[in-house]
């Protein structure tokens, strides 16, 4: 049975993990995601979990440390945070290349420069084109839910591909909250343990990660491809699942108020439930505003998008992270190009907010809804605005 | 929804407060955060923490800008910071003073409602060291009403194991030591 707990989401996170049996963690601390393999770390050593804990001396090497285990058969987890993901970024995309479902956390943070070790999701959107799968969490139920989800996603044969799982630093990590956190056997009944297509054992002789010639390498890009958007089903499916077993709902695209609303914002991760607040309050002040929650990243859900802002007139997109010199924010730019072909489409705006741990209070939201009210009328001249700089 | 905000200086264990206090509703049923202000926090530089208690989902997750409550762990922090910024007109200021009341009220101009306890004597006494955080959960309790003392002692054992004791009977102390001044 399911029990209520209060915890800090970030050891709520490693509870989550060692109900998943993982077999070899390795991990190296980093602000603000540490407490994820520290505790996974104290669990171990309390004999709870028989598993490897690797502790290595950098994220470079625990990611490839990761890649040897999972392709040895073993289930592999690992956490990290901005600068220790960026140190990994070598390792990256080679583990979906090699189809290797290790399951990563990510308790994103900006990345430097100036140092700062406060959230946002720069880490992950600067590994966005890796080939992983990539998913959002709004809250501490939704970090216990998904982090158990996504070995299920991960190892499932026709996946067999790497999720990151993120989850805003301290506004999540570092926050106790209530949670429900499934029991043992539970999770055993969700999860089989993991049964690998092919492993590395020397009675066995395969070879993985091996040098792809000109010949080859446009295929096995085009391979990639093709198994990142089927996975789409796998997910789909995992989280129908998961609605029978534990009665959380999960889609790639979560609309809140949206059926007549006019002005809709949306968001990815944390933010979306202080934006929910925000919504409720401009609609009791008549205003018909709405929220889109996206929790799919990669691989990106443009059908459910196209669906979830039909009928509206000004969509707003929040994002955590610049696109330096380019179009605005990472999720902005996705959003408007699976806008752009169809007949009917809102006015698609952009506010990037919440940079470096800059904190967006429900005022804000409520100014940004605001600001998408003057766009009705008259539309903004600039693509994208870096909401509350100072001095412009 | 009630809103808290804790002061203290770094070492005090303010976010061991926080967690407490919120483990302690959650424990009752209740829906409650309890966070850090949020970063790298050096020992005896001003620190604060935050709570959020309601009987519904907690939505919001931003930081706590016009508290109902705010909990000074440390007195020498009065002169220092203004720990009522913020604070709603009608909150609660409850600080570790052995003042009385009517001195802090002199001291902020704050018109509501004013407890204090000498939590560092009852500290010193019941746990050897003038660690507050504990201790100032009584007064908190007595002041709000909104959590049970009795929900705290699962998660202070959960904390301190043996010396878990010592810890609720310093924060039975400061219960019922507490001194309160209405509103003005």
């Amino acid at each position: 049975m399911s029990k209520r707990i209060g915890m800090e989401i970030a050891i709520a996170a490693a509870e989550a993990v060692a109900l998943c049996r993982p077999e070899v963690i390795a991990a190296y601390p980093i602000t603000p995601n540490t407490h994820v393999p520290e505790h996974l770390s104290d669990i171990v050593a309390e004999g709870r979990l028989d598993a490897e804990f690797i502790c290595v001396e950098s994220e470079h090497s625990a990611l490839s440390a990761c890649c040897g285990a999972s392709g040895a058969g073993a289930r592999t987890f690992t956490a990290t945070s901005s600068q220790g993901l960026a140190y990994m970024s070598e390792i990256v995309p080679i583990v979906p290349a090699m189809r290797l479902p290790v399951v990563m956390i990510i308790g994103n943070r900006a990345l430097s420069g100036p140092i700062n070790i406060w959230n946002d999701q720069s880490d992950i959107m600067y590994q966005r084109d890796a080939g992983w799968i990539s998913m959002f969490a709004n809250n501490g139920q939704e970090v216990v839910d998904m982090a158990i989800q996504a070995f299920k996603i991960a190892e499932h044969k026709d996946v067999m591909l790497p999720v990151n799982l993120n989850l805003d630093g301290f506004q999540l990590t570092h926050v106790v909250e209530p949670m429900e956190m499934p029991d043992q056997k539970e999770v055993d009944a969700f999860l089989p343990p993991f049964k690998p297509l092919a492993s590395l054992h020397p009675d066995n002789i395969v070879s993985m990660g091996t040098l792809g010639l000109p010949d080859i390498y446009n295929e096995a890009c085009k391979a990639r491809d093709e198994v990142l958007k089927k996975s789409r089903k796998v997910i789909l499916e995992v989280w129908k699942e998961w609605k029978q077993k534990f009665g959380r709902s999960y889609e790639p695209v979560e609309g809140y108020k949206t059926k007549d609303a006019e002005i809709v914002l949306l968001t990815l991760g944390s933010m979306g439930e202080t934006a929910e607040v925000a919504v409720d309050e401009m609609r009791k002040k008549g205003v018909k505003a709405g929220l889109i929650r996206l929790r799919l990243w990669r691989p990106f859900p443009f059908e459910e998008i196209r669906k979830a802002v039909k009928g509206a007139k000004v969509l707003v997109v929040l994002d955590r992270a610049v696109s330096y010199g380019g179009p605005g924010g990472p999720v902005f730019s996705e959003v408007r190009s699976a806008l752009y072909d169809q007949p009917e489409k809102p006015f698609v705006m952009n506010q990037i907010i919440g940079l470096g741990g800059r904190d967006v209070p429900v005022v804000d939201f409520v100014k940004i809804v605001e600001k998408a009210q003057k766009a009705l009328k008259t539309k903004p001249m600039d693509d994208y605005e870096i909401y509350g700089v100072r001095g412009s | 929804m009630v809103e808290i905000r804790w002061h203290g200086r770094g070492g005090q264990g303010a976010v061991t407060s926080v967690e407490m206090f919120a483990l302690a509703a959650i424990e009752e049923g209740k829906f409650a955060q309890g966070f850090p202000s949020f970063g790298p926090e050096r020992r005896g530089a001003p620190v604060a923490a935050f709570n959020r208690v309601d009987k519904k989902r907690i939505k919001v997750r931003s930081g706590i800008y016009q508290p109902d409550v705010v909990v000074v762990l440390d007195p020498s922090l009065m002169g220092t910071i203004n720990v009522i910024d913020g604070l709603k007109p009608w909150g609660i200021l409850i600080v570790n003073t052995a003042e009385s009341p009517d001195k802090v009220r002199k001291q902020t101009g704050f018109k509501g409602i004013i407890a204090t306890v000498d939590a560092a004597h009852i500290a010193r006494e019941e746990l050897g060291v003038p660690i507050t955080n504990t201790t100032m959960l009584g007064a908190l309790m007595r002041a709000t009403k909104l959590v049970k003392m009795e929900s705290a002692e699962a998660p202070l054992k959960e904390r301190f194991g043996r010396l878990a004791p010592r810890n609720v009977k310093a924060m039975t102390r400061a219960y019922n030591e507490l001194k309160i001044s209405k509103a003005a």
